[in-house]
């Protein structure tokens, strides 16, 4: 399994200027946050992207892509009828081919010299089924995320084979169907906001109906598996959440001293 | 190996479920002693939990039952004091250890046995209850809530649906819940620790139903909860049941359960996790969690709960039905059941269970498994589930703690059987008050140690299961109602004989008699009978039996009520089966409003408070709630009863004005001075519960047999003939008679519920129920057969006791001949002439008895409730006024009689003792005994033994065990008497005393009468005796004790009060100089108290009902 496509989503009506924001990446360039999501893809290998976005703001977006613009092709979400519609719009894009799924407030750091989505992109291509990047997240987080069950995969450290998805589970139901042997107490693997995903999934959404359903009845259908690693994501639609994925972003990178002696100057006088 | 380890961990079943009774009889005391020691030994090894249970209560019926009733056991011994304290801390497995090692050290002894008995019992179920709790815990869904201790670790939001305001009103969310009746009672195997150790004999058949009073309108859900969001931070209760609401705004409040009457509003919102347990003792403002929940700050929620007229002790587990009611309305509010609205599923209504389970633990209360039946729909099969890897339970106890609901849907039971239930059923409160915790321990019990009888009892009922299952199949309910009749009158009372009392059998045998083949059973429901109940008749006669058996069930409380402790008036009700289980609705916009109860509550206080101070919410309510009352016809006749409550009318109690509180006082003789002398000072602290006792100076050793042989005789063994011959040839020229005390109330035998203890029917003994009196006088009537001439017997009563007693002796059947006298012999009462009036409690009392004085550690959970309870009523005793006069209560509920003191010079002083005498010239000798002492006869070697010593005074004793609490014989300063708990200066003295007080004593009446300046011919002059006993009970010391006094109100509920009272107590008279006192010490079965009824069963096993039983002529 080749993975050449990927869905990027931002037409929810509070992030659709996120991927418009300019931040200073890794390598101490001034970018578009749109363009740092773009580039995550492009270094897992992906040829073609889709944007699902809002009607009308396909030429905003174009413009901050820049190089790039030309790999894209833009989506409309005509009715904000949910984020798994969204997804559902590429499904002419997508045709049966799998696709890397990405969303569009959300930046993602990784700890090694390989990109977030490249890990994710390289396992499913091993395994030759859908894959999404999950974290290991207390259960009073649980009211923000899609969380997964399962078992994890034999002679594997970060690799599960997942049973059930249930978005934003109480604690009570994530306790009685989510429980992962291996983790620690009230901890559950929550998604990362990056999947790879089969063509399959398309045939389980419709208008209204939640990604986390229709990814739960993909682990019913097929194999699919969830990666954990130790990489950071940041959900830039938050409260000074560009400010934080700011910061990781630059201490991640070759401007890290510079930003640091910022920062503790800014705390000495704080 | 010893044979008892080995039945205990045999797996063939054969082996297993051996009796022990059996294999104890047949052992020596050495073989035994053998058994025991290894039985302590597996315990301590083993990793079963269930093995060392089994272990454990087989070592406690070993000391209990067996070992100090081997020849050759020693009666005598001393029980450290430090072993007491471990087991009144709980601490079971330290008091063990000491017990054992005093044990080794003397020689073993029937005293060190009974505390040894006392430390296995608490152990074991510790340890059960132990693992019930964890088992709790670790079910998934649950743990969570253990684990949260921060609001911002917060996890639960409140579902949208419940954000959205319509005109100004946020929308309500209501649940409504049936109750549940057990169609089979299956011996109690619902008890938690039976379902866990027995899965294959855990099985109900439960149905949940909707009830109403006849008569009140079509029967419905009787229990209903209410959710909504509110303006305001706080998390406000209202149960408009119990009239009792609350608004709270910090966490502590949550956890502090007896606060208030919403212990169980609190325990819900604590088991539905929006107060999670893991946050009890945590410092950050509720306000925080409630923003957490409602994602709004400022917001909090409101719960109201609804019993729709169904009292307390209905035994359709209204309590726990609420409780997961209030936690399935908390649950679907916050997403964590999957439907808003409609039914549960079956994962939730689980789940909602398994949290009842959890807030039953929270509040201190427990049920059995089945009890949240409610949740379920219509009729279903409750079955234990072994437990089964995954589970984790597996590898500790043999079952789950959940066990399985199999709906019988209607192929099964057809409609028209579900048809013909509820033409035949007749569902009933029969308004007795109950306690049925001892009886749950006491299945426990039985069950682990596979009793004979009980283990034959309990096969037989599965099988009745399985029959009565068979019959509904069939459609034939005269047979479940045969079915039911004979497992109440086989199997059930065979396991537990106190399932049963006078007033059930008594309205059974009416029923019977009324309707004839029309009726066609009795059906227990619940942990005992007398509270709700269950009778079958023929559908043709269902309406006649329904009116009939109202009439039936209060006439035999009219006639009972004295002796039997009621709680309420007896109800019929309409039920149905209720075929949805719990069941929400969600009422939005101008529906959103709460039960009308709700604002009979509320309003009046909102009314009070000027509108602009109101939240927006709260004004758009009011003004919604205004336009419903003049539309809604549920809110009819609203505005009057707002009126009633904002304008109370004056009290009156339309009660007969002879009983009044003052004609009472009046009529008994209240001593006016002496009350104001004792308020006083009380008050002022010269008298009060620290004050009774000896100065700490006082020298007070034990007395033994051997070193004060002139004082103290041991006639356990057995005396000489020749005083038997003495007290045979007094008896036959008729010198002796004997006084039973009836006075007191008998406050622990009924916790302060004001009956005649005297007149309780507490046993089935040679075939029916007898009181205390009919036991004291058949044992007379044998004595006076004896002897040959009618034996005097004198009860002596009180201002309580007396026109009941009196009103018994006359009327009341049955008697041994039907026409004839109850006694053959002279039977006269002594009327008491002395009365109290209790005292609020001071709170330096409350403080000494609860603090100072050793307690009886609960459980964990429950002492926090008790604790919680404490600070209430300190809070209740001062702001009622600490020693003022208790007036707060029924009439009779205020009065106190003052000591046993008095009860011999009431014989003076009413003229009984002069008429007696007058009768028998030749009477001397008096055997006074206390009501629940039952061994006692007046045995002729006793009374020969009084009468060769020449005493004043004898007084019985008996070697001390356990629970042989408040005092004993002592040697005082040099004295030999009789020392009064009350008056020990410290609790451990006590536990050096060999010998407890029996409180029955032998009299010479002249030289009585000598002691208080009297003579024969003096009890004529009725001043000189008064004065006489005016002089003698200045002597006498006055103690201050704080008794337990019930108050009763709303539908069958209970609170209960300490109060302070005072009494005088006869064995003082044995530290007068000046009156010649001997003591015997006589084997314990004739000197044994019975003071509560949970002991009625040891009673009953350890052969003191048979040891009775062979004393009289019945």
């Amino acid at each position: 399994m080749k993975i050449r496509k990927a869905v990027i989503t931002a037409a929810g009506p509070t992030q659709r200027s996120l991927p418009l924001q300019t931040l200073i990446d890794r390598d101490g360039v001034e970018k578009p946050v749109l363009r740092i999501i773009v580039d995550e893809a492009l270094r897992a290998g992906i040829e073609e992207i889709a944007i699902v976005v809002s009607p009308g703001d396909e030429v905003s977006y174009a413009r901050v892509a820049g190089d790039h613009a030309g790999r894209l092709r833009f989506v409309p979400q005509p009715e904000p009828l949910g984020y798994g519609h969204a997804v559902l719009c590429a499904r002419d894009f997508i045709g049966r081919d799998p696709f890397l799924h990405l969303v569009g407030d959300h930046l993602y750091i990784s700890r090694t010299e390989k990109g977030c989505a490249q890990q994710l992109v390289e396992v499913a291509e091993a395994h030759g089924c859908a894959v999404s990047a999950v974290q290991s997240t207390r259960e009073n987080l649980l009211p923000h995320y899609g969380a997964a069950g399962g078992q994890r995969v034999a002679g594997s450290q970060d690799l599960y084979r997942i049973d059930t998805v249930i978005e934003k589970p109480t604690p009570t139901e994530a306790e009685q169907r989510l429980v992962v042997p291996g983790l620690r107490a009230g901890h559950y693997l929550c998604f990362f906001g990056m999947h790879v995903l089969t063509p399959t999934v398309m045939d389980f959404l419709a208008p209204r109906v939640s990604l986390s359903a229709a990814l739960a009845e993909l682990a019913r259908r097929e194999q699919y598996l969830a990666l954990e690693r130790a990489n950071r994501r940041y959900d830039i639609g938050v409260r000074y959440g560009l400010l934080t994925a700011q910061l990781a972003l630059s201490l991640s990178g070759r401007d890290r001293d510079e930003v640091l002696s910022q920062l503790v100057g800014l705390l000495a006088t704080a | 190996m010893s044979q008892l380890t080995g039945i205990v961990t045999a797996a063939d079943p054969a082996l297993r479920n051996r009796s022990l009774d059996a294999f104890c009889r047949a052992a020596s005391l050495v073989d035994l002693q053998a058994e025991a020691a290894a039985l302590d030994q597996f315990r301590r090894a083993s990793g079963n939990l269930y093995e060392r249970v089994r272990a454990l209560f087989f070592l406690y019926a070993i000391h209990r039952f067996h070992l100090p009733f081997k020849p050759g056991m020693r009666a005598q011994g001393l029980i450290p004091f430090r072993g007491y304290e471990h087991l009144l801390h709980r601490r079971f497995e330290e008091a063990i250890e000491i017990f054992l090692a005093a044990q080794s050290a003397s020689r073993p002894s029937a005293a060190i046995s009974s505390a040894l008995a006392a430390a296995y019992h608490g152990l074991a179920f510790q340890t059960l209850a132990g693992q019930v709790r964890r088992s709790v815990r670790t079910v998934r869904g649950n743990q969570w809530m253990f684990r949260t201790g921060h609001p911002a670790d917060y996890p639960l939001r409140l579902r949208p649906e419940l954000l959205a305001q319509s005109g100004g009103l946020f929308p309500i969310l209501r649940e409504t819940t049936p109750v549940r009746m057990d169609l089979t009672h299956s011996g109690w195997s619902d008890i938690f620790f039976l379902g866990m150790d027995f899965p294959e004999g855990a099985r109900v058949l439960n149905v949940s139903i909707d009830l109403a009073v006849r008569g009140a309108g079509a029967p419905k859900p009787p229990v209903e909860a209410w959710f909504r969001i509110i303006d305001a931070p706080i998390l406000r209760l209202s149960s408009v049941d119990l009239q009792a609401s609350a608004e709270i705004t910090t966490l502590a409040e949550v956890f502090d359960f007896a606060r208030d009457y919403l212990g169980l509003l609190k325990a819900a919102v604590i088991a539905s996790g929006i107060v999670p347990p893991g946050m009890e003792g945590a410092g950050q403002p509720l306000a925080d969690v409630l923003a957490a929940l409602t994602g709004r700050p400022g917001h909090g929620i409101e719960i109201v709960s609804r019993v729709n007229d169904i009292p307390k002790g209905s035994r359709l587990a209204v309590s726990t039905n609420l409780l997961a009611s209030l936690i399935a309305v908390c649950m679907r509010a916050t997403g964590q059941a999957h439907a808003l609205t409609g039914q549960l599923t079956e994962t939730d209504r689980r789940l909602a269970a398994a949290r009842a389970i959890l807030g039953e633990w929270l509040g201190g209360s427990g049920g059995g498994w089945q009890d949240s039946g409610g949740l379920w729909p219509a009729i279903k099969l409750i079955e234990g589930v072994p437990a089964a890897e995954g589970d984790s339970e597996f590898g500790i106890s043999r079952g789950c703690l959940l066990p399985r609901h199999r709906i019988l849907g209607t192929d099964e039971v057809s409609a028209e059987t579900r048809r013909r239930l509820q033409a035949s059923l007749v569902l009933v409160h029969g308004g007795m008050a109950q306690d049925v915790g001892p009886i749950l321990e006491m299945v426990t019990e039985k069950y682990l140690l596979r009793s004979e009888a009980e283990w034959q009892g309990r096969q037989q009922a599965i099988r009745t299961l399985d029959e009565i299952l068979g019959r509904l199949r069939a459609g034939d309910v005269a047979a479940i109602g045969a079915a039911t009749q004979r497992n109440f009158e086989g199997p059930i009372q065979t396991i537990i004989p106190w399932a049963t009392n006078l007033y059930t059998e008594t309205l059974i045998r009416r029923a019977r008699d009324e309707m004839g083949v029309g009726f066609w059973g009795f059906w227990m429901l619940g942990g005992m009978s007398g509270g709700g109940m269950g009778f079958i008749f023929a559908p043709t006669v269902k309406p006649r039996a329904e009116e009939r058996l109202a009439a039936i069930m209060h006439e035999t409380k009219h006639r009972l009520e004295r002796a039997v402790p009621f709680a309420m008036d007896p109800v019929v009700y309409d039920f149905a089966i209720n075929e949805r289980g719990t069941h929400a609705d969600l009422l939005a916009g101008p529906n959103a409003l709460m039960p009308p109860g709700y604002y009979t509550l509320a309003v009046p206080a909102l009314l009070r408070t000027e509108t602009r101070l109101l939240s927006a919410a709260r004004r758009a309510e009011l003004d919604r709630f205004a336009a419903a009352c003049r539309t809604a016809p549920e809110l009819s006749g609203m505005v009057q009863n707002l009126f009633d409550h904002m304008l109370p009318r004056a009290a009156h109690d339309g009660g007969d004005p002879s009983q009044s509180l003052e004609a009472l006082l009046d009529r008994h003789g209240f001593d006016r001075v002496q009350h104001e002398q004792i308020q006083a000072d009380l008050r002022s602290g010269r008298i009060g519960l620290a004050q009774n006792r000896l100065p700490a100076t006082s020298r007070i050793e034990d007395v033994a047999p051997h070193h004060d042989s002139e004082a103290l005789v041991d006639a356990t063994a057995g005396l000489p003939a020749r005083y038997r011959e003495t007290g045979m040839q007094a008896l036959t020229d008729g010198m002796a008679a004997v006084v039973t005390f009836a006075g007191g109330a008998g406050s622990r035998w009924t916790k302060g519920a004001g009956v005649v203890k005297a007149l309780h029917p507490f046993s089935k003994i040679a075939g029916r129920h007898r009181n205390f009196i009919e036991a004291h006088l058949a044992k007379s009537r044998r004595t006076s057969r004896i002897a040959g001439l009618p034996l005097p017997h004198v009860i002596t009563t009180s201002y309580l006791t007396h026109d009941a007693i009196a009103h018994w002796a006359t009327v009341t059947e049955p008697r041994p001949s039907r026409s004839g006298p109850i006694y053959p012999g002279p039977l006269l009462l002594s009327p008491g002439r002395h009365i109290g009036l209790r005292l609020v409690p001071m709170v330096r009392d409350l403080r000494f008895a609860w603090e100072e004085m050793p307690q009886q550690l609960l459980d964990d959970q429950a002492q926090k409730v008790r604790e919680s309870l404490h600070a209430s009523l300190i809070a209740w005793a001062q702001q009622a006024g600490e020693a003022a006069n208790y007036t707060a209560n029924l009439p009779m509920q205020c009065l106190h009689p003052v000591g046993h003191w008095y009860e011999l010079p009431n014989l003076f002083r009413n003229g009984v003792l002069a008429r007696l005498l007058e009768e028998r010239p030749r009477l001397r000798y008096l055997m006074l005994h206390n009501i629940d002492t039952l061994g006692a006869d007046l045995a002729p070697d006793l009374l020969g033994l009084h009468i060769e010593s020449g005493a004043a005074l004898t007084t019985e004793v008996i070697a001390r065990q356990l629970d042989d609490r408040g005092g004993g014989l002592a040697r005082v300063d040099g004295r030999v008497r009789l020392v009064e708990g009350l008056a020990l200066p410290d609790e451990r003295v006590e536990f050096h005393l060999s010998y407890y007080n029996s409180a029955t004593y032998w009299v010479d009446i002249d030289r009585l009468l000598q002691v208080f300046s009297l003579t024969r011919a003096d009890l004529a002059n009725h001043d000189k005796v008064a004065a006489a006993v005016r002089a003698m009970s200045a002597r006498m010391p006055a103690y201050i004790t704080l008794k337990d006094v019930k108050k009763r109100w709303g539908k069958g509920q209970e609170d209960i009060y300490p109060v302070a009272q005072f009494e005088k107590l006869w064995g003082d008279m044995t530290a007068l100089p000046e009156l010649d006192c001997r003591f015997v010490a006589v084997p314990r079965n004739r000197g044994q108290q019975l003071k509560e009824p949970a002991q009625l069963d040891g009673w009953l096993r350890d052969g003191s009902a048979a040891y009775l039983e062979s004393l009289g002529d019945w």
